[in-house]
């Protein structure tokens, strides 16, 4: 750790804070410590140290006090240095402090605890309360959501390897990424894609190796009115398909993941009784949520399904304790899946 | 204690950008404050106190030249108490970066999604009123967090979320009938409840489960039926805290290893199930887990049919085999 770097840079940073003017490297040199004899070694160590302020995000301006001036001078505007007034009350503090353990292992955790930081420099007590009521969250573990929060951030384009659903080969896919977004704990990054010409979203966890800018920052214009949010909850939802009802006989105190959207039929409902469907007339409903015990045997479900075979996979897999009794392409589709399974 | 101020270092600049952070964030915290001590403002920064002290002969040495020599930043830390007389130009805060407002916004926004009105810290009302402060004390720094959403699964859940956060904080015990889904099976079970978690989106209650006499999660989402009972809860002392650092589900030594080879259709077992390792071949994906209770395996595998086999342990691939044949069996009737 360099003493003398940070002592130069801090000096570079009230200087140019104090003054009210313009200031050109040479009176910079002149005022402040620690820059070498030569000119020329000055200026590259100048060029760094101006880069280093701007990275922690101070707003470091070039200008002429005249128009009459031959040499661009810096400054520092205080206004846009200073953090504005905020005062917090207790509770609002501790709401702050428990959102600041949000990130706590992910990509964004120092930024939280820089942030903390300065609004405990303002004044703001965030006490960390020893045991909180409530534990919030955010893993990213992913490694793309680096990256693209930088580039979602800087309106960077950006490419990746992608690999969809289903597919074996990644593809290359060219983004202008619109947003990062959260949805039911999974990633995803919603955008234009240049490849299709339309908007899509991605799954994080299926971009496979690095994701790098392919174009300037600035460059991505998100469409006006843009819902990041509304975005990825389209592409994940399923288009409203046709609510078909499947008939299924479910082995009493079993099928419970089925039996929360069911309904108890009273009776064997004129369908094929291959089996020997109990009798279930005068059980009320509640029955099918509580799946009662006091019968033994099965009962008769009718439950609302629209894709066959991804419903034909869940049936599946309670195994011997669901029968798929209508529609008959259900009952095929949960036959093919069991097959498959023998092998 | 969490460590402010230690972003990610990048790059050899880092320890010196970092403590120039710290430093330009020290002399407001002092000023603001008047005098503070020197053990609490080390705790505060996440350093030691004589790193502290070090910091604090730094901030007194800084000199400037022009037009003549003087010290713009004066202090003192006699008696364990510091003092900040002159701080020129730095004595406020550099406002926040835009990932700094963006991970306090976006976190607070996720915190807004779960708080139940009426319910205890923090409440939605102050969880608004911080939201909007920090917005206006942000400026522009805060536009960009709209772009990170996270939106909680409540597909299930509101419905007992707020009683939940009530029991946790009135320190109920509660009653739950829970289901199981690898197993299907509905669990009837009384819970000392100790946190609310919310990982990456889901909503947990973590508890002491006394018919398993250890701490449980119990996804919010699976809860069939809830009753809070009229009885304090009771964490015994051994009662350890998940590390939700550390990840919620983490496998042990004594679990057995399951080998899956997963054809493309099946691929998204990988994501959605943490696989200690994953192979390439050809289209298949061999993937290996760990489980306490391979029961759920089982119905994975049904599910999977042709797309998904059991390679290891043999005995589990055998079962899943009888387990199909079964059911079929039902079907031939």
């Amino acid at each position: 750790m360099s003493r003398r770097k940070t002592e130069r840079l801090l000096g570079l940073v009230v200087c140019l804070l104090s003054s009210p003017r313009y200031l050109t490297a040479v009176q910079i040199r002149a005022a402040v410590p620690g820059y070498p004899e030569s000119f020329e070694a000055f200026k590259r160590m100048f060029e760094r140290d101006k880069e280093e302020l701007r990275e922690l995000g101070i707003p470091l301006e070039t200008g002429f006090n005249s128009p009459g001036d031959d040499e661009a001078g810096y400054r520092i505007p205080r206004q846009a240095y200073v953090l504005p007034e905020i005062r917090l009350e207790p509770d609002e503090a501790a709401v702050l402090s428990l959102a600041a353990r949000v990130w706590r292992q992910a990509e964004l955790a120092g930024a939280a605890a820089g942030a903390l930081l300065k609004l405990r420099a303002a004044g703001v007590d965030a006490q960390e309360t020893a045991q909180p009521g409530i534990e919030p969250r955010l893993l990213a573990g992913e490694a793309a959501f680096g990256p693209l929060w930088e580039a979602v951030r800087d309106r960077r384009p950006v490419t990746f390897a992608y690999r969809a659903a289903g597919r074996s080969e990644p593809q290359q896919r060219h983004l202008q990424p619109w947003g990062v977004v959260n949805r039911h704990g999974r990633w995803y990054v919603a955008g234009y894609d240049d490849d299709r010409d339309a908007a899509r979203v991605f799954r994080l966890s299926r971009i496979e190796g690095d994701v790098r800018f392919s174009g300037p920052a600035g460059s991505v214009i998100v469409p006006e009115g843009t819902d990041v949010r509304e975005t990825v909850r389209e592409w994940d939802t399923q288009p409203p398909a046709a609510q078909r009802t499947a008939i299924l006989r479910v082995r009493e105190g079993a099928g419970h993941g089925l039996r929360r959207h069911a309904t108890l039929l009273p009776e064997a409902t004129g369908v094929p009784d291959a089996t020997g469907v109990p009798d279930t007339t005068g059980v009320p409903d509640s029955a099918v949520a509580r799946g009662s015990t006091d019968r033994g045997g099965w009962d008769t479900i009718s439950v609302p399904f629209s894709d066959v075979s991804w419903f034909a996979e869940h049936l599946a897999s309670f195994g011997t304790d669901v029968v798929a009794l209508e529609p008959a392409d259900l009952r095929e589709a949960v036959i093919t899946q069991l097959k498959g399974a023998l092998a | 204690m969490n460590t402010p101020g230690k972003p990610v270092p990048r790059g050899s600049a880092a320890t010196s950008t970092t403590r120039l952070q710290r430093l330009l964030a020290l002399v407001p915290y002092v000023v603001s404050r008047k005098v503070v001590g020197l053990a609490d403002t080390a705790a505060a920064f996440g350093v030691s106190e004589r790193e502290l002290v070090d910091d604090l002969n730094l901030l007194w040495c800084v000199e400037l030249r022009s037009p003549d020599p003087y010290c713009p930043i004066d202090l003192s830390y006699e008696g364990g108490e510091i003092m900040v007389s002159e701080a020129e130009s730095i004595g406020r805060p550099l406002r926040l970066a835009v990932d700094e407002a963006s991970a306090l916004l976006v976190a607070l926004r996720m915190l807004a999604e779960i708080s139940v009105p009426g319910a205890q810290a923090p409440g939605s009302e102050a969880l608004s009123r911080t939201i909007a402060k920090l917005e206006a004390a942000a400026g522009e720094a805060a536009a960009v967090s709209a772009q990170v959403q996270v939106q909680v699964d409540k597909r299930h859940a509101d419905g007992i979320l707020g009683q939940v956060r009530d029991a946790v904080d009135r320190g109920r015990r509660i009653h739950l009938r829970y289901y199981v889904p690898g197993r299907d099976e509905a669990t009837e079970r009384d819970v000392d409840p100790m946190r609310l978690l919310v990982v990456d989106g889901r909503t947990y209650l973590e508890g002491w489960c006394r018919r398993a006499e250890a701490v449980r999660l119990f996804r919010l989402d699976r809860v069939l039926g809830f009753e809070v009972l009229d009885v304090p809860a009771e964490v015994p002392p051994e009662a350890e805290q998940v590390d939700v650092d550390q990840g919620l589900f983490r496998p042990s030594e004594q679990d057995v290893l399951v080998v899956l080879d997963l054809r493309p259709a099946a691929h998204w077992v990988a994501e959605y199930y943490p696989c200690e390792s994953e192979e390439r071949h050809g289209e298949v994906l061999r993937v290996t887990l760990r489980t306490p209770d391979t029961q759920w395996v089982r119905r994975l595998a049904l599910r999977l049919g042709e797309d998904g086999q059991v390679i290891a342990p043999a005995g589990l691939a055998a079962q899943v085999g009888a387990d199909a044949a079964a059911a079929l069996a039902q079907y031939a009737a």
